[in-house]
C-alpha cells in the first residue's frame, strides 16, 4: 500500500510549477511585513503530484466504480454531462462581480433551476446561496424566526423537532439562537401528534421535519401535522434530504410547508467530492420570498439582475453559493425533463421494498409495511455480530457499507437507500453478499468481528486518534 | 448491573459526591464511563472556577459520544485530578478511584439533594 | 427507456412480485391522494446530450469572460492543468465523506496534507478540514471565541471586506451576539479605536489582513492587549500571500480564517471555494467541521480517521456549536494540489508576482493623472485610487472594450465616491496592464 505523505517525497530543489517570466520589475514588500518564519512545503515535480495523488485516490471508493447504499445519503450516479457543463471557460471565469450584463448565462441558470424546483416542490422561490444542506436548514430557520420578528411576534423561538430527525436538525437550530423542542416518535417511527400538541404554544415558531422521515417511513398525517401547527400560528419547515422519494410523486409544497431546503449533492445527481462541495438551495412560499437571502436574481424587463432588499435575513454568503454545483443540477434537470422526473421517486421507492422485502428474514425489520426510498434494519436476527461488523464485513466483499447507528431510534441501525439509478442485478448481488455476511455472523463471527480483512487497511484505532491527536505532518516529528 | 459505591453520595446525571468533611471529590459513575465508551477528554474547568448545583461545569468525550459534567452540589473547585486529565482513559478503568475535581461546598444542605447508592442503583441497571 | 434509469418491464414485474404489490403505485398508498401530483409537471422537455451541448452553448454565450483587474474577494489565479485532471478521477470526485476509513484513505490524507498546509502557511497549530467560504469561517471563528470566553460581544473592523462584514451580521442577528465596529482611518484599521473597545463583554476581534482595501495591516502590539483582556484575536488571511507576508502565528493571532480561492481555485461566479480555519492548540476541540488525524491499524499500519468528532453536530445536536456537515472537501484537494506543485519556492514566487504587478499598474495609473492613491499604506495586490473621471462611466466604458475594472467603492460606500478599488494578480502581464492603461487614457478623450 502506497504510504507516503507529500512531505515525504519532497526533495529541496524540485519544482512542479511552471510561470511566465515577468518583465515588471520586482517590488519589494517592506521587511517589518514579511514572514520571518519558514515555509516547509513540499518540493515536489509535477509527476510526483500526479503519482501521489492518483495513488491516494486508489485507495478510495467512489459511485462510479460501486454501489454506495448509504442512508440518507441518496448516492445516485454523477452524470458526466454535468461535469462537462460546469467546465465551461464561460462559466468557470466567470468574477462574481462582474455587470450583470456580462453574465445574463450565469444568472439565467440560477433563475430558471430556481423556476424547475419551484415546479417539482411545490414552493414559490429557490435561493442557492447556502453552500450545503446544513446551511441551507439555518438559512431556512432564520427565514422562520426572521418572519415572526416581522411580525412583531417575539416570543416565537422554539422549533420541534422529532426524536428521529439527523443531527444538523437541532444543531441548526442552535445556530439560530432558537431552542429545540424534541418530540417522540411513535413505534412506527412517526411523529406523535398525541405529544406534539402537548408542546404547542405561542412559543413555537415552527417545526422541522423530513418526509419520509428517517426511518424511510412517509409521515401520513402530515395533512392534519400541518394544519395543527399554522393553526398554532407556527411554519413548517420540510428537510430536503429525503426528497428523492418524493420527486415526480408528490411535492412538499402542497404538504403544507412553507420553507426547505434540497440537498442537490442528493436528490440532483451532484457529486459528494469526498464531503463536498455540495449546495443547500432554500426555498420558500410566495409571502416569504422577500426574507430570502440577500441577493436573490430578478428577472425584469427582460434582464436578469442581482438584487438585494430590506426583509431579507440577510446574506448567509461571500457571494451566490457554489454555482457550478448548480450549473451541474440545471444540467441533470434538462436532461431528466418533464418525461422522466416522474421516474425518480417511483423507481427509488421500488428499489428500496425489494431489498426490503429480500432481506427481512435475516435483518431485523423494526417498522412493517411498505418503506419509501430507504430501509432501516436493526441488525441481524440471529448470529452474534453488531451492525458495526456486517458493515465492516460488507468491505470485504467490495461494497461501501451503508449508514449505520443512524437513525438512534434503534439500537443497531442499518440504513439501506439504493437509488433508482441501480438496476436489478446490482441489487441481488447486494442482497446476495448481505445474506452471506448473516450466514457468517452465525457459523463464524469472528470473520465479522475482525472485518475487514481484503481492505488495504484494517480496522482503525479512532480511540489512539482521539486521545493523542495527531493531525498535521509536524505533529509526527 | 453497573457498580455503585455505598458510601458515595449521587445526582441522576450519573456523576458522584465522595463528601470528606468541607470537601467533595466529585467524578463520574461505572454508568456513566460505560455508556460512553472509551474515554478520550476530560474537562474540569480550572481551579478557582465556582460550580453550581446540577449544572455544568466541564465535559468528558469518547469517540463516539459528548457528555456535558454537571455538578452534584455547589461550591468552588479547589483541585483539578491532573492525573485523570492527562489519562482519560483511567475513568474507564476504575470511574471512583479516579476524581476529577474536587471541590470547597458552599452550601452542605444540598447534599440532601442527592441520591444514596440504593436510590442510584435504580436508575443505573 | 432513459439512460438514468435501468428498469425494464420484466425487471419491474418481478420486484413487484417479490414484494407482493401490483403496481409501483401501491407503494405510494399511504400518501394522502391529495397530495399525490396528478398533472404533468410544467417542465421543459427532456434533452438529449447533443441538445444540452447545444443548450449550454447558447447559455455560456451570454456570459462574457473579461481581462480582470477586479478583486474584492475573489480573485484571477492561476489553475495549473493538474489539478482538474486530478480532481475529476471518480475516486476523489463521486466518493463520500470518508465516515468508513478503511476505504477512504485517500480522501482521508489529503485531508490530513490540507491542515498541515493551512498550519504552515498561517502559523498556528491546528486546521480542520475546510468550511464553506471566507465569510462563514469568519462567522464560525466569530461562533468559536463566543463559546470559549462565554462573552458576548464581537468587534470588527470596518476594513474588513464588506461582505464579509454582512455574513457575519446575519449570524450574529440571530445568535443574539452583539457587533461593534472598529473604525477605520486611511484605508486602515484605526489601533487606538480597537484598543479604546476592549472591556470585559468582548470574545474577540476580527480583522483583515491584507483588509478590503488591499492594504496590508499593521497589527504590531494587538495580541498582547487583546489576549490581557482574555479575548481571542481572528484574523481573516488571504493564503496566497502567507508564503511572504507575516503570518497570523507570527503576529499573535488565536484564530486564521479566510477563503481558499486564492489557491488556484477560478472565480465560477462566486464559487464553489473553499474556507480555511486554523488556531492555537488549546482551541483545537472549539474547531467546527471535520477534523482528520492520524493513529494505526490492528496491523500496526499507519492510517488516518476523522477525529474529534464529539465536537460534531452528529454527536452534539443541539449543543454542536456549529451545524456544518457537508464542507467543501473536493475544493480543499484543489488546494492540496496547487500547494504541492507549486510548493515552497512557488508560492512565494506567484505571491511576489502579484505584489509587484499591482505596483506597477498603481504607478502606471496614477502616472496618467487621472487618479491619485487614496492612501499611503503598504498594499498586496489592491489598491484605492481617487479618480479624477466619473468612476461608473470609466467602468462601463472598459467594459465594452473587455476589460473587467476594479470595483467602484462609491456604488458600496457613498462616501467613497469616485474611488476604485483595482486589483492585479499573478495573472496580469505587463501587456494587459499596458493596455489597461492606453484604454483608459483613452477614455479621457473619448467623454
Amino acid at each position: 500500500m502506497y504510504d507516503k505523505l507529500i512531505f515525504e517525497i519532497s526533495k529541496p530543489g524540485r519544482v512542479g510549477y511552471s510561470l511566465p517570466k515577468s518583465e515588471v520589475k520586482d517590488w519589494d514588500i517592506p521587511e517589518e511585513l514579511t514572514r520571518k518564519i519558514g515555509l516547509d512545503m513540499p518540493e515536489v515535480t509535477e509527476l510526483d503530484v500526479v503519482r501521489h495523488f492518483t495513488r491516494l485516490s486508489l485507495k478510495n471508493y467512489g459511485v462510479d466504480q460501486g454501489f454506495y447504499p448509504l442512508g440518507s445519503c441518496t448516492m445516485k450516479y454523477n452524470p458526466k454531462i454535468n461535469d462537462e457543463m460546469a467546465g465551461n471557460p464561460n462559466f468557470v471565469g466567470l468574477h462574481p462581480l462582474q455587470p450583470a450584463e456580462t453574465a445574463q448565462g450565469a444568472l439565467e441558470i440560477y433563475f430558471q433551476t430556481s423556476k424547475m424546483l419551484s415546479e417539482l416542490t411545490g414552493l414559490a422561490e429557490f435561493s442557492f446561496n447556502p453552500f450545503a444542506g446544513a446551511h441551507g436548514e439555518a438559512t431556512g430557520l432564520m427565514i422562520m424566526k426572521e418572519y415572526h420578528l416581522q411580525r412583531h411576534d417575539y416570543k416565537r423561538n422554539k422549533v420541534i423537532i422529532p426524536d428521529s430527525a439527523h443531527g444538523t436538525n437541532p444543531a441548526s437550530a442552535s445556530v439560530c439562537g432558537m431552542e429545540t423542542i424534541v418530540v417522540p416518535s411513535t413505534e412506527l417511527g412517526t411523529v406523535d401528534i398525541a405529544k406534539l400538541k402537548e408542546v404547542l404554544n405561542d412559543e413555537v415558531a415552527g417545526m422541522m421535519l423530513t418526509n419520509p422521515n428517517t426511518v424511510g417511513i412517509f409521515e401520513k398525517d402530515i395533512l392534519e401535522i400541518s394544519k395543527l401547527m399554522h393553526a398554532n400560528g407556527s411554519l413548517m419547515y420540510y428537510d430536503g434530504a429525503n426528497l428523492n422519494a418524493l420527486l415526480g410523486v408528490s411535492r412538499p409544497g402542497d404538504m403544507g410547508f412553507d420553507i426547505m431546503h434540497i440537498n442537490l449533492h442528493k436528490t440532483f445527481s451532484t457529486p459528494h467530492g469526498g464531503g463536498g462541495p455540495g449546495s443547500g438551495p432554500v426555498g420558500v412560499t410566495k409571502n416569504l420570498v422577500q426574507l430570502l437571502p440577500n441577493p436573490r436574481v430578478v428577472f425584469e424587463n427582460n434582464q436578469y439582475r442581482l438584487q438585494s432588499n430590506p426583509f431579507s435575513i440577510g446574506s448567509v454568503s461571500g457571494f451566490y453559493g457554489n454555482f457550478l454545483v448548480v450549473v451541474r443540477a440545471y444540467t441533470y434537470l434538462r436532461t431528466l425533463g418533464k418525461e422522466n422526473v416522474g421516474m425518480v421517486g417511483k423507481m427509488a421507492v421500488l428499489n428500496a421494498n425489494y431489498i426490503k422485502e429480500s432481506l427481512k428474514d435475516y435483518y431485523k425489520l423494526p417498522i412493517k409495511g411498505a418503506c419509501k426510498h430507504e430501509v432501516v434494519f436493526d441488525g441481524l436476527v440471529k448470529g452474534e455480530a453488531s451492525t458495526l461488523d456486517v458493515a465492516k464485513r460488507l468491505m470485504d466483499y467490495g461494497y461501501h457499507p451503508p449508514t449505520i447507528y443512524f437513525p438512534m431510534l434503534f439500537h443497531q441501525s442499518l440504513m439501506i437507500e439504493p437509488t433508482e439509478m441501480e438496476s436489478k442485478e446490482t441489487l441481488d448481488d447486494f442482497i446476495e453478499a448481505m445474506i452471506k455476511i448473516a450466514k457468517e455472523a452465525e457459523e463464524n463471527p469472528d470473520l465479522l468481528h475482525n472485518a475487514p480483512h481484503t481492505t488495504i487497511i484494517r480496522r482503525l484505532d479512532d480511540v489512539k486518534a482521539a486521545r493523542t491527536p495527531i493531525i498535521k505532518y509536524k505533529d509526527f516529528l | 448491573m453497573s457498580k455503585v459505591l455505598e458510601n458515595l453520595k449521587y445526582a441522576k446525571s450519573h456523576e458522584w459526591a465522595k463528601i470528606e468533611g468541607k470537601f467533595a471529590f466529585i467524578g463520574i459513575t461505572d454508568y456513566a464511563q460505560h455508556s460512553l465508551g472509551a474515554i478520550v477528554y476530560v474537562d474540569g474547568g480550572e481551579v478557582g472556577g465556582t460550580v453550581s448545583q446540577f449544572e455544568e461545569f466541564g465535559a468528558v468525550e469518547s469517540v463516539k459520544a459528548a457528555s456535558d459534567l454537571l455538578s452534584p452540589l455547589s461550591g468552588t473547585i479547589v483541585e483539578i485530578n491532573q492525573a485523570v486529565i492527562d489519562s482519560p482513559e483511567s475513568i474507564n478503568s476504575d470511574p471512583y478511584a479516579n476524581w476529577i475535581i474536587k471541590i470547597e461546598m458552599s452550601n452542605q444542605k444540598e447534599i440532601g439533594n442527592l441520591l444514596d447508592a440504593a436510590s442510584y442503583q435504580k436508575l443505573a441497571k | 427507456m432513459n439512460k438514468y434509469f435501468p428498469h425494464t418491464e420484466g425487471d419491474i414485474k418481478e420486484m413487484l412480485d417479490k414484494i407482493g404489490v401490483y403496481q409501483v403505485e401501491d407503494l405510494f398508498k399511504d400518501i394522502p391522494s391529495s397530495v399525490i401530483h396528478q398533472k404533468p409537471f410544467n417542465l421543459p422537455s427532456a434533452l438529449s446530450e447533443t441538445e444540452i451541448r447545444e443548450e449550454m452553448a447558447r447559455i455560456s454565450g451570454r456570459n462574457q469572460k473579461m481581462v480582470s483587474f477586479l478583486g474584492a474577494g475573489s480573485y484571477d489565479v492561476y489553475t495549473p492543468s493538474v489539478i482538474n485532471a486530478l480532481t475529476s478521477r471518480q475516486e476523489f470526485l463521486t466518493s463520500y465523506t470518508p465516515y468508513q476509513p478503511e476505504i477512504s484513505q485517500g480522501n482521508l490524507q489529503y485531508i490530513f496534507e490540507f491542515q498541515s498546509m493551512i498550519c504552515e502557511l498561517t502559523g498556528l497549530d491546528v486546521a480542520n478540514a475546510s468550511v464553506y467560504d471566507g465569510s462563514t469561517a469568519t462567522a464560525e471563528a466569530m461562533f468559536m471565541a463566543v463559546v470559549h470566553t462565554k462573552r458576548n460581544k464581537m468587534l470588527i473592523s470596518k476594513a474588513v471586506n464588506p461582505r464579509i462584514i454582512d455574513v457575519i451580521k446575519t449570524y450574529a442577528h440571530f445568535r443574539d451576539v452583539e457587533l461593534e465596529f472598529i473604525d477605520e482611518e486611511n484605508n486602515q484599521t484605526s489601533k487606538t479605536s480597537l484598543l479604546a473597545r476592549l472591556d470585559d463583554q468582548v470574545a474577540g476581534v476580527i480583522v483583515q489582513n491584507p483588509n478590503f482595501y488591499g492594504v496590508i495591516e499593521n497589527l504590531d502590539g494587538l495580541a498582547e492587549p487583546i489576549h490581557a483582556n482574555k479575548s481571542l484575536f481572528i484574523m481573516n488571511v488571504d493564503p496566497s500571500t502567507l508564503a511572504v507576508l507575516k503570518t497570523p502565528g507570527e503576529t499573535g493571532a488565536d484564530i486564521a480564517c479566510g477563503d481558499g480561492q486564492t489557491l488556484g481555485i477560478p472565480t465560477a461566479f462566486g464559487g464553489p471555494y473553499v474556507g480555511f480555519m486554523a488556531a492555537t492548540t488549546a482551541l483545537v476541540r472549539r474547531l467546527p467541521g471535520r477534523i482528520v488525524g492520524a493513529t494505526t491499524d490492528l496491523d500496526g499500519k499507519r492510517g488516518f480517521v476523522l477525529t474529534l468528532q464529539a465536537r460534531e453536530q452528529h454527536i452534539r445536536r443541539e449543543k454542536a456549536n456549529s451545524n456544518i456537515c457537508s464542507n467543501q472537501s473536493l475544493m480543499a484537494l484543489h488546494t492540496v494540489i496547487y500547494m504541492s506543485l507549486l510548493g515552497k519556492t512557488g508560492l512565494a514566487a506567484v505571491a511576489k508576482q502579484a505584489y509587484s504587478n499591482a505596483h506597477y499598474l498603481c504607478e502606471a495609473l496614477v502616472k496618467t493623472k487621472m487618479f491619485e492613491k487614496a492612501n499611503k499604506n503598504p498594499f498586496f495586490k489592491e489598491f484605492v485610487l481617487k479618480s479624477k473621471v466619473n468612476v461608473g462611466e470609466l467602468n462601463k466604458y472598459l467594459g465594452t472594450l473587455g476589460i473587467l475594472s476594479g470595483l467602484n467603492l462609491g456604488e458600496i460606500n457613498p462616501k467613497l465616491q469616485n474611488q476604485i478599488l483595482f486589483c492585479a494578480t499573478e495573472m496580469r502581464c505587463k501587456e494587459q496592464m499596458d493596455d489597461l492603461v492606453r484604454k483608459v487614457e483613452g477614455f479621457k478623450n473619448v467623454r
